[in-house]
C-alpha cells in the first residue's frame, strides 16, 4: 500500500466537513509563490518582502536623533526636566546659567543614547554578518541550471530555489521541495528558533522530492500571508497549471535560523524572506514591566512635589510681600534698583508688576529646587540593575553544572522584586521535577509489572538488533521486568503474550519520535538516539525498545521496527502463524501473520492525530505489514476510559483503572493504551475525510480534530503505563528554605490529583502532619457549600494551631493543605466565588492545584495578584506555563527540557528549581536592599542641598540665590555623590551569601518592605533636613557677618560633599577595595574639581576656597559641620542597633563571632549559635 | 567600628570547589569578583566602637572649645552705630532727604573708648544691616571679564541696569555692585595723633592680581543720573581701587561687615579714639544700619563666642552619649534574640 495520503481526491466532499470546499479554494489573501521565478513571486501586486536582508536595529543613522529622543522621552519625569529647561531660557526666569540649564538632562540623555547607540551597533554588526552569510541558490532559468549560484543570504528573494548543505542554516523559511533522501525526510535542530536541541524531521511531498529541481519550475505554491505561529503552516503547492493541489503543512516547511542535520542536503523554494520570517516576526524584545520599588517610589516623588509646590509658593509669595512692602523703594534700592537710568525716559529693568513677579517667582524656585525630584535617580537605578545582573549573571551556585546554563536576565528593571517574592507559583513537571520520564510500571491485560532489573550497561538486550552487521542499541536503558520479558520471550502465542506485544507495538508506533543513529567509539555498535518533542513519548519507545520493539526508522510515510530480535529467530519461528492465526479469529492480534520475510518491519502510517489539550490523547493509524489497519491510541486516563468499548474486557478495564490508582499514588505519570481494528469500509471513509482535512487550507487542526474525536472511539484496553517523572535535585530543601523565608509556594499542575498529592509529599510540602482540604465539585453550589465548609475546618483548625501554640511550643504544628482541581476552578474563578478561595487559600499554607489548564494557571495568579499587594513570582518551564508566566509580577523560566517558549516569555531564567533559592534569597535580598537604600539615599542627597538654599532665601530677600557655583551645583548629582551610590548599589552586601542560605528568615525584611516604607522616607527627609540646617547655620553663626557667598558657597558644598558621602559610608555593610576606592576616589575627585572652579579668574568665586583653606576657621566650621549634623543619624544607629537589633544585624554580630572564634567556617557555628538562642525567647 | 576582613564564604560556597573537575566551558569563570566574596571589612556597631566613638569626639570637641573661648575672650571688639547718631536733629524726620541733599556737609564726629588694651594691628570695619549684597539681581550685575582685561571694557553683558550711560558708552567697571560702592570715610585721631588707616592688604592678594587687571581703568563710572555711592580714582587702575575689590566680594548674609583698613598701632585700656567720618551713604532709604568696627584679631579671626560654645557643647553632648550608653550597656545588656519568625 503506497502512502495515500499524499495524492488526494480533492474533488471529494463530505457532509462531514461542510467548511471544506472553501477553505482547500482559493484565499483571498493567499501568497502564490512561482517556483524558480522571483520575478513573478515578487511582482508589484505582491505584498512581498523584497530582500532577504534582515534588519534588527532600532535606528538608522539618520533616524537615530530623533528616535532615540523619542524613546526617551516615553519617560515623563524627562518631559518635567525639558519643561524646566525650556522655560529657564525665558530672562526673566533665568536661574541657572541657559546652557548649564540644559547639563542634566543632557548628560543623561546622552548617556542613555551612548548605551543605545552601542547596543544597537553590536545588532547592526550582527546584521551584517547575518546577511552576507553565503548561500546557494539553483538558478532555474540559467542555462546552467544544475550547478549552483553563490549568493549572499540578503540576495535570495520569494521563489528562488535554495540549496542547504548540512550542518547549514536555513536562510529563510522555505517549503521543503526534495531531500537527500529519497523518501524526502529531512532532520532541523531548531536551537536557534526555539532553544530544543532534540531533532525534528521535516519532509518533502513524495510527488516533489522525486523530481530534478528543473521539473519544479512553474510549479505554484499558495500559501498563508506571513505570520508568527512558528508551529502552523497551511499552503498548497501545483506542480503544473491545473494539476491537483498537493497540501502542505508544517512539516513541510523549514524555518529560518535552523540547522540542517543528519542530512547531507536538501532544496527548497523560498517562501517567507527577510523580515516576513517567522523567526523574525517571533523576535520581540524582552517583557518591560516595572518593578515595586519603581511603582511604590512614584508616591513618594508626589510626596516630594507636593512638598516642592508649597516650599515654591512660599517663597513666591513671600517674594511678592517683600516687594510690596518695599514698593516705594525698589526704584533706587541699591540692591535692587527697578530703574534703568541709562534709558531715556528710565524704565523698569525686569519688572513685570506684581502678579507677574509672584508667577515667575514661583517658576524659578521651581527650577532652583528642581533636583528635589532626582533625575540623577533614574540613570543611577538604571546603571545600578544592569551591573546587578550581570553579577547575578555570573553567580556559580546558580550555573546548572549537567547543562552549564547559567542564569539569565531577560528584564534589567526588576531585580530587586526578587526579594520582596511572597507567592510563588511553580508549575510542576520540568520545574519541581527533572521531566526526564522513566518507564516503571506497565499493565497489560489488567496485570501489574513493575520494570525493576536494570540492565547492566554493555549487557545487549536480549534481542540485539542487527542492521548491516552492526548492533543497534537504544541510548537509554530501561529497567525491565523479568516476567514481562518472559512473557515475550516464550509465551508470545498465548492471549496475554499477544496482549503484551500489541501493547509494545503501539508504544514503539503511536508516537512522533524521530530514531537518530550516533556512531560510538566501537565501529560494531551503535548507538539509537530517540528524539522528540515529549519525554513522554521518549520513554516509552525506550521502553518498548527494551522490550524488543526497537523503532528503526521514521520516514514521511512509514517506520521501521526491529520486532523481537534476530533474523534467525524472526525467520524460523515466523511468529507461529497458525496461533495467530487462531487468535485472529478473537480479533485481538495485530497484524503479524503474512509477516513478510525480513527481519525488520515496515509500518506505514495511514494517519497521525496529533496530541492536543482538548482531546487530551493521540493515535495513529497504522497499516501493518499484513495490510490489516489499526488505530492506536494513547491518552490520559480521563480522556481514554470514556471512549473504550465497554462492552467486554470488563475486569481487564476494573484491573487497569486500580491499576493507575496505584500509579497515581506513587506518583507516576499514567498514560492508557488502547486500539481499535479497522475494517475496510471504515477505513475508507476515515481515509477520505482524512485526506480532505489534511489538504485544507485553513481550519485544518479542527477537521483533523473532528475526525479524530470520531474515529477514536469503542477501543480495546490494551494497558496502562506508569512513567516515574524524577524530582530534580534539591527541590525538598529548595522548598523548605522558601517556606522557612515566609514565601508560600504553590503547586499548579496538569496532572491528576493523586500525582499532585504524591509530589507533594516527595517535595516535603505535605507532610504526614497536614491536615488536606479537598475540593472536587462539578458545580457551582457544590462549590459554594465545599468552601464554606473550607472556610470553618480553617478557621478551627487555625484556631487549634494558635491553642497548640500557647500551650506547649514543642508539639508539631498541623498545617494545612487546600488541594483543588481544575474543574472546580471552573466553577470558582471569575465567579464571586473567588473571594472564597482567596480566603481559603491564603490560611492554609500549601495549596495544590492539578488538572489547572494554562489559562486557570493564570487565572490563579491573576486571583492573588488583584487582592493583595504581595509579589507573585511563576516558575515553569513549559509552553503551558507562559500565561502564568506572564501574568506573575515576576516570571521565572526553566531551561529545561520542553523547548524555550517559557524562558522567552520570562523575566529570568534558571537551570534548574532549586536556583531559585540563591535567586530570590540572595540575590534579591541584596538587591532589594539596595535599590531600597538607594532610592531613599538619593532622595536625601539631592534634598540637603535643596534645603540648604531654601534657607538660604530667607537671607537672599527671597531671591533665589545659590552661594553654590551652577557648575558645582550641577556636578553634585553628577559626579560628586553619583557613583558611590551606584558602586553601593552593585556591591554592597549586609550579609554573605552563605548567611543568607543558612538563615532563609532573613528574607523577611523584603516581605515587610523594610528598607524601603514611608517612615523610612520621613525620617530620612528629616534627617535632610536637620543636615541642611546645620550645614546652613554653623557657617552663619561661625562667621558672622564677615563672610562673602563664594566662600559660602564653597563651605556648603565642600560640607554637604563630605557629609553625604561619610553618610553613605556609615550605611555600607561590607567595604571591600571597590567601594573604598570608589566612595573616596569620587570624593578626592570632588573635592578637585571644587579647587578647580574656583581657580578660573572669570568666576565670581576666584580662589575662594584657597583663602578659605588658609583659615583654621574654616577646618573647624567643616568639623563642626560634619559632627553635629551626622550626630543624630549615629546616635539613632547605635542606640537602635543595640536595643532594638534586626534580624539581619543579629546573624552580621553571630557572623562575627563565629569568624573571630573559628577564623573562616561558619556554618556550623552559626547554626549551634542560633539553636542556643532559640529557647530563650 | 569593629572590622576584620577576609571573605565571609558561607557552607554553599564550598559546593563549587568539589566540582572542579566537571567544570564546562559555558560555566561562568570563578573569581572571587564574580561570585561577589571579594574580601570586606563590615564594620558592626558594637557598644565599644559607639562608646569609643562618642568619647573621641567629646576628647577632640572639649579642647578645641575651651582655647575657641579663651581666644574670643581675648578679643577686643568696639562697634559703634552712628547712622542715627549722624544725622542732625532737624532732619531725624526725613533721614533719606538728608542723606540725598549734597549740599548739607555730611561730617560727623564720634568719640570710641576704648574698652581693653588692644595690639596691633587693629581691624577697621564698616557693618552694614538689611543690605542685601547676595540679591540674585544684584550679585549678578557684574562682568568680571571686563574687571581683568582692559581689552574687554565693552564687555557689559550681565550689568543691567547699570551697564552703559545714557549714550550707550560702556560703563567700567559696570554693574549695581559697583555703583553701590561704599563712600563713607573714617579719621582717627587718638588725643591729638592722627591715627593712620592703612588701607593697602585689606583685600585678597588673588583677586589683586589676577582678577582685577592692573591696566584697567574706571570709565564713565558715577555719571549716571543716580549717583550709587563712591566714585573712583580714575587715574588708579582697579587692582590698586582696594575698596572696590572688597566691596565687590559680595556678603552672603544681609548683615555684613567690610574690612575698611588695618590700624598698625596698640592702643590703650580708656584710650578714647576720636572718628570723624563722612557720613555719605545712603542706608536709611532702607533702613540700614551702618555701624564701625575695630577689633583686634585672634588665630580665630575676631570675637566669635559662638564657635567655643558650639564645640563645648557638642563636646559634653558627647560625653553624655557615652555616659549613657555604658548606662544602658551596663543595666540592660544585650538580650539574645532570635531572628523573627516571617511565617
Amino acid at each position: 500500500m503506497l502512502s495515500s495520503s499524499s495524492s488526494s481526491p480533492s474533488k471529494l466532499s463530505l457532509p462531514l466537513l461542510p467548511s471544506m470546499a472553501s477553505a482547500a479554494g482559493d484565499h483571498q489573501d493567499a501568497r502564490l509563490v512561482f517556483v524558480g521565478d522571483p520575478d513573478r513571486s515578487s511582482s508589484p501586486g505582491a505584498d512581498v518582502a523584497a530582500s532577504n536582508a534582515i534588519r534588527t536595529t532600532k535606528y538608522s543613522l539618520l533616524t537615530f536623533i530623533p528616535r532615540n529622543l523619542f524613546e526617551q522621552f516615553r519617560r515623563v519625569a524627562y518631559i518635567y526636566f525639558l519643561a524646566l529647561a525650556l522655560l529657564n531660557q525665558i530672562p526673566q526666569l533665568t536661574v541657572f546659567g541657559r546652557q548649564t540649564a540644559f547639563l542634566p538632562l543632557g548628560t543623561v540623555l546622552l548617556l542613555t543614547a551612548i548605551k543605545d547607540a552601542y547596543e544597537d551597533y553590536q545588532r547592526h554588526r550582527s546584521d551584517t554578518a547575518e546577511n552576507n552569510r553565503p548561500a546557494s541558490v539553483l538558478p532555474l532559468r540559467s542555462q546552467q541550471a544544475a550547478s549552483t549560484v553563490r549568493k549572499k543570504w540578503k540576495e535570495i528573494r520569494v521563489g528562488e530555489l535554495v540549496r542547504v548543505g548540512a550542518n547549514e542554516t536555513i536562510p529563510c523559511d522555505m517549503v521543503l521541495l526534495s531531500t537527500s533522501d529519497p523518501t524526502g525526510v529531512a532532520y532541523v535542530q531548531t536551537i536557534n528558533l526555539d532553544g530544543e536541541s532534540n531533532l525534528k524531521s521535516c519532509y518533502a511531498k513524495l510527488e516533489t522530492a522525486a523530481l530534478a529541481p528543473e521539473a519544479l519550475a512553474g510549479a505554484i505554491i499558495r500559501c498563508e500571508p506571513p505570520n508568527l505561529n512558528i508551529y502552523g503552516f497551511q499552503a498548497t503547492i501545483e506542480l503544473r497549471g491545473d494539476g491537483p493541489r498537493i497540501p502542505l503543512g508544517p512539516t513541510n516547511i523549514v524555518l529560518r535560523g535552523c540547522d540542517i542535520k543528519n542530512t547531507s542536503w536538501v532544496v527548497g523554494v523560498a517562501v517567507y524572506i527577510g523580515m516576513e520570517t517567522k523567526v523574525m516576526l517571533n523576535n520581540s524584545g524582552a517583557p518591560s514591566k516595572r518593578s515595586r520599588l519603581e511603582t511604590r517610589m512614584n508616591r513618594e516623588i508626589i510626596v516630594l512635589a507636593v512638598i516642592m509646590v508649597g516650599i515654591c509658593s512660599l517663597i513666591a509669595i513671600s517674594t511678592v510681600i517683600w516687594l510690596h512692602s518695599n514698593r516705594d523703594k525698589l526704584d533706587t534700592l541699591p540692591f535692587y534698583r527697578r530703574k534703568d537710568y541709562s534709558r531715556v525716559p528710565p524704565r523698569d529693568y525686569l519688572y513685570n508688576g506684581l502678579g507677574l513677579e509672584m508667577l515667575f517667582a514661583f517658576l524659578k524656585s521651581i527650577f532652583r529646587f528642581q533636583n528635589f525630584i532626582p533625575i540623577s535617580l533614574y540613570i543611577s537605578m538604571e546603571l545600578s540593575r544592569l551591573m546587578q545582573s550581570f553579577m547575578m549573571t555570573q553567580d556559580e551556585s546558580m550555573c546548572h553544572e549537567a547543562t552549564g546554563n547559567k542564569l539569565k536576565c531577560r528584564a534589567l528593571n526588576i531585580n530587586e522584586d526578587l526579594g520582596q517574592i511572597k507567592y510563588v507559583f511553580s508549575d510542576k513537571t520540568g520545574t519541581l521535577t527533572e521531566n526526564k520520564m522513566v518507564f516503571q510500571c506497565a499493565s497489560i491485560n489488567g496485570i501489574d509489572y513493575v520494570c525493576r532489573e536494570p540492565l547492566i550497561p554493555g549487557e545487549i538486550a536480549p534481542h540485539p538488533t542487527i542492521v548491516d552487521g552492526q548492533v543497534w542499541r537504544p541510548k537509554v536503558m530501561v529497567n525491565t521486568d523479568r516476567k514481562l520479558l518472559r512473557l515475550l520471550e516464550t509465551e508470545r502465542d498465548t492471549e496475554a503474550g499477544l496482549y503484551a506485544v500489541s501493547f509494545f507495538l503501539a508504544l514503539a508506533t503511536c508516537n512522533t519520535i524521530v530514531p537518530q543513529v550516533l556512531d560510538t567509539s566501537d565501529p560494531a555498535v551503535k548507538l539509537i538516539d530517540y528524539q522528540g518533542d515529549s519525554p513522554d513519548e521518549q520513554a516509552l519507545v525506550y521502553a518498548a525498545a527494551a522490550y524488543g520493539f526497537v523503532l528503526i526508522e521514521r520516514t514521511s510515510g512509514h517506520i521501521t521496527i526491529d520486532v523481537l530480535g534476530d533474523r534467525q529467530r524472526c525467520r524460523s519461528r515466523m511468529f507461529s502463524i497458525k496461533t495467530l492465526k487462531g487468535v485472529m479469529l478473537g480479533k485481538l492480534i495485530p497484524c503479524m501473520h503474512r509477516m513478510p520475510l525480513a527481519y525488520l518491519f515496515r509500518f506505514e502510517v495511514l494517519g497521525l492525530h496529533a496530541f492536543d489539550s482538548d482531546r487530551k490523547r493521540m493515535s495513529a493509524v497504522i497499516c501493518c505489514p499484513d495490510n490489516s489497519v489499526k488505530l492506536f491510541v494513547k491518552g490520559a486516563d480521563s480522556a481514554m476510559f470514556s471512549i473504550l468499548d465497554r462492552s467486554f474486557d470488563l475486569e481487564i478495564v476494573s484491573a487497569t483503572e486500580m491499576h493507575l490508582h496505584t500509579y497515581s499514588s506513587l506518583g507516576l505519570r499514567t498514560l492508557v493504551i488502547g486500539m481499535r481494528d479497522f475494517n475496510g469500509r471504515e477505513f475508507e471513509n476515515w481515509k477520505a475525510c482524512y485526506n480532505i482535512a489534511s489538504t485544507s487550507l485553513s481550519g485544518r487542526e479542527d477537521l483533523l480534530g473532528d475526525i479524530a474525536i470520531q474515529v477514536e472511539s469503542d477501543l480495546r484496553i490494551l494497558g496502562a503505563t506508569g512513567i516515574e517523572d524524577k524530582l530534580q535535585q534539591g527541590v525538598p530543601e529548595a522548598i523548605e528554605s522558601l517556606r522557612k523565608a515566609g514565601i508560600r509556594v504553590w503547586v499548579l499542575t496538569g496532572d491528576k490529583q493523586e500525582t499532585a498529592i504524591s509530589i507533594g509529599y516527595s517535595c516535603k510540602l505535605i507532610s504526614n502532619n497536614t491536615s488536606q482540604i479537598i475540593i472536587n465539585s462539578h458545580s457551582k453550589e457544590s462549590c459554594k457549600q465545599s468552601l464554606e465548609d473550607a472556610i470553618t475546618m480553617c478557621e478551627k483548625l487555625t484556631i487549634s494551631r494558635t491553642q497548640t501554640d500557647g500551650g506547649s511550643t514543642g508539639s508539631a504544628i498541623v498545617s494545612v493543605a487546600l488541594i483543588i482541581d481544575g474543574p472546580t476552578l471552573v466553577h470558582i474563578l471569575e465567579t464571586e466565588l473567588e473571594d472564597g478561595l482567596y480566603r481559603v487559600a491564603t490560611t492554609c499554607d500549601v495549596v495544590l492545584c492539578c488538572r489547572v489548564a494554562p489559562l486557570q494557571k493564570a487565572g490563579i495568579v491573576a486571583l492573588i495578584k488583584k487582592r493583595t499587594n504581595d509579589m507573585t513570582l511563576s516558575i515553569g518551564d513549559g509552553a503551558n506555563d507562559v500565561s502564568m508566566i506572564q501574568m506573575a509580577d515576576v516570571g521565572i523560566g526553566i531551561s529545561g527540557q520542553e523547548g524555550q517558549q517559557a524562558v522567552m516569555a520570562s523575566d529570568f531564567a534558571i537551570g534548574q528549581f532549586r536556583f531559585l533559592v540563591p535567586l530570590l534569597l540572595v540575590h534579591g535580598h541584596w538587591n532589594y536592599q539596595r535599590i531600597g537604600y538607594m532610592i531613599i539615599y538619593n532622595f536625601y542627597r539631592n534634598s540637603v542641598v535643596v534645603f540648604l538654599i531654601f534657607w538660604y532665601t530667607f537671607f537672599s530677600a527671597f531671591s533665589l540665590t545659590s552661594p553654590i557655583t551652577d557648575a558645582s551645583g550641577f556636578l553634585y548629582s553628577a559626579v560628586y555623590t553619583a557613583l558611590p551610590t551606584v558602586m553601593v548599589g552593585i556591591y554592597d552586601q549586609d550579609l554573605s551569601h552563605g548567611a543568607l542560605l543558612s538563615y532563609p528568615q532573613l528574607y523577611g525584611p523584603g516581605l515587610r518592605d523594610e528598607h524601603y516604607n514611608l517612615k523610612l522616607f520621613v525620617l530620612n527627609m528629616l534627617d535632610s533636613i536637620w543636615q541642611s540646617l546645620v550645614t546652613a547655620f554653623v557657617p552663619f553663626l561661625f562667621y558672622s557677618g564677615t563672610l562673602d557667598d563664594s566662600s559660602l558657597g564653597d563651605i556648603w558644598i565642600v560640607s554637604v560633599v563630605l557629609l553625604v558621602n561619610i553618610h553613605l559610608a556609615m550605611d555600607v555593610f561590607s567595604w571591600n577595595w571597590i567601594l573604598l576606592v570608589t566612595l573616596w576616589g569620587v570624593t578626592a575627585i570632588a573635592m578637585g574639581c571644587i579647587v578647580a572652579i574656583d581657580a578660573s579668574p572669570s568666576m565670581p568665586g576666584y580662589w575662594a576656597i584657597n583663602n578659605l583653606m588658609a583659615t583654621k576657621l574654616f577646618w573647624l566650621c567643616l568639623l563642626c559641620i560634619l559632627v553635629l549634623a551626622l550626630l543624630p543619624r549615629f546616635v539613632v544607629k547605635a542606640f537602635a542597633s543595640y536595643l532594638q537589633p534586626d534580624d539581619v544585624q543579629i546573624v552580621r554580630e553571630i557572623e562575627k563571632v563565629a569568624k573571630r572564634k573559628h577564623d573562616g567556617a561558619l556554618g556550623a557555628p552559626l547554626r549551634s549559635s542560633l539553636d542556643h538562642q532559640q529557647p530563650k525567647s | 567600628m569593629n572590622s576584620s576582613s577576609g571573605s565571609a564564604a558561607g557552607p554553599s560556597s564550598g559546593s563549587g570547589d568539589g566540582s572542579a573537575p566537571r567544570r564546562n566551558s559555558k560555566r561562568p569563570k570563578y573569581s572571587k569578583f564574580t561570585q561577589q566574596e571579594l574580601p570586606a571589612c563590615k564594620p558592626i556597631l558594637t557598644p565599644k566602637w559607639v562608646i569609643s566613638v562618642f568619647t573621641l569626639v567629646g576628647v577632640i570637641f572639649v579642647p578645641i572649645g575651651i582655647a575657641a573661648l579663651m581666644a574670643s575672650n581675648n578679643v577686643v571688639e568696639i562697634v559703634d552705630r552712628y547712622d542715627t547718631e549722624c544725622i542732625p536733629a532737624n532732619m531725624t524726620g526725613d533721614k533719606v532727604a538728608y542723606i540725598q541733599n549734597d549740599d548739607i556737609i555730611k561730617t560727623c564726629t564720634r568719640n570710641l573708648t576704648v574698652p581693653k588694651d588692644m595690639d596691633q594691628p587693629i581691624y577697621v570695619y564698616y557693618q552694614l544691616d538689611n543690605f542685601y549684597q547676595n540679591h540674585r539681581r544684584y550679585v549678578k550685575s557684574r562682568n568680571d571679564a571686563q574687571l581683568k582685561d582692559a581689552d574687554q571694557a565693552n564687555k557689559t553683558s550681565g550689568c543691567d541696569p547699570e551697564k552703559t550711560t545714557k549714550d550707550g558708552s560702556p560703563i567700567v567697571p559696570c554693574g549695581l555692585i559697583a555703583w553701590s560702592l561704599f563712600n563713607d570715610t573714617y579719621n582717627f585721631t587718638l588725643g591729638n595723633k592722627n591715627l593712620s588707616v592703612n588701607k593697602n592688604g585689606i583685600s585678597w592678594k588673588s583677586d589683586r592680581d589676577h582678577k582685577f587687571g592692573k591696566d584697567v581703568y574706571p570709565k564713565n563710572f558715577q555719571n549716571g543720573t543716580l549717583r550709587g555711592g563712591a566714585s573712583l580714582d580714575l587715574n588708579k587702575p582697579l587692582n590698586a581701587q582696594e575698596d572696590l575689590i572688597v566691596w565687590m566680594r559680595t556678603a552672603a548674609l544681609p548683615t555684613f561687615r567690610k574690612l575698611y583698613g588695618k590700624i598698625h598701632q596698640d592702643l590703650k585700656a580708656n584710650d578714647i579714639i576720636m572718628v570723624t567720618l563722612e557720613n555719605n551713604y545712603n542706608t536709611y532709604s532702607f533702613n540700614g544700619k551702618k555701624k564701625l568696627v575695630l577689633s583686634t584679631s585672634s588665630w580665630l579671626g575676631g570675637k566669635n563666642d559662638f564657635l567655643g560654645i558650639a564645640y563645648l557643647t557638642i563636646g559634653g553632648l558627647c560625653f553624655f552619649l557615652a555616659t549613657a550608653f555604658t548606662v544602658v550597656y551596663l543595666v540592660k545588656p544585650r538580650r539574645r534574640v532570635l531572628l523573627c519568625d516571617t511565617g
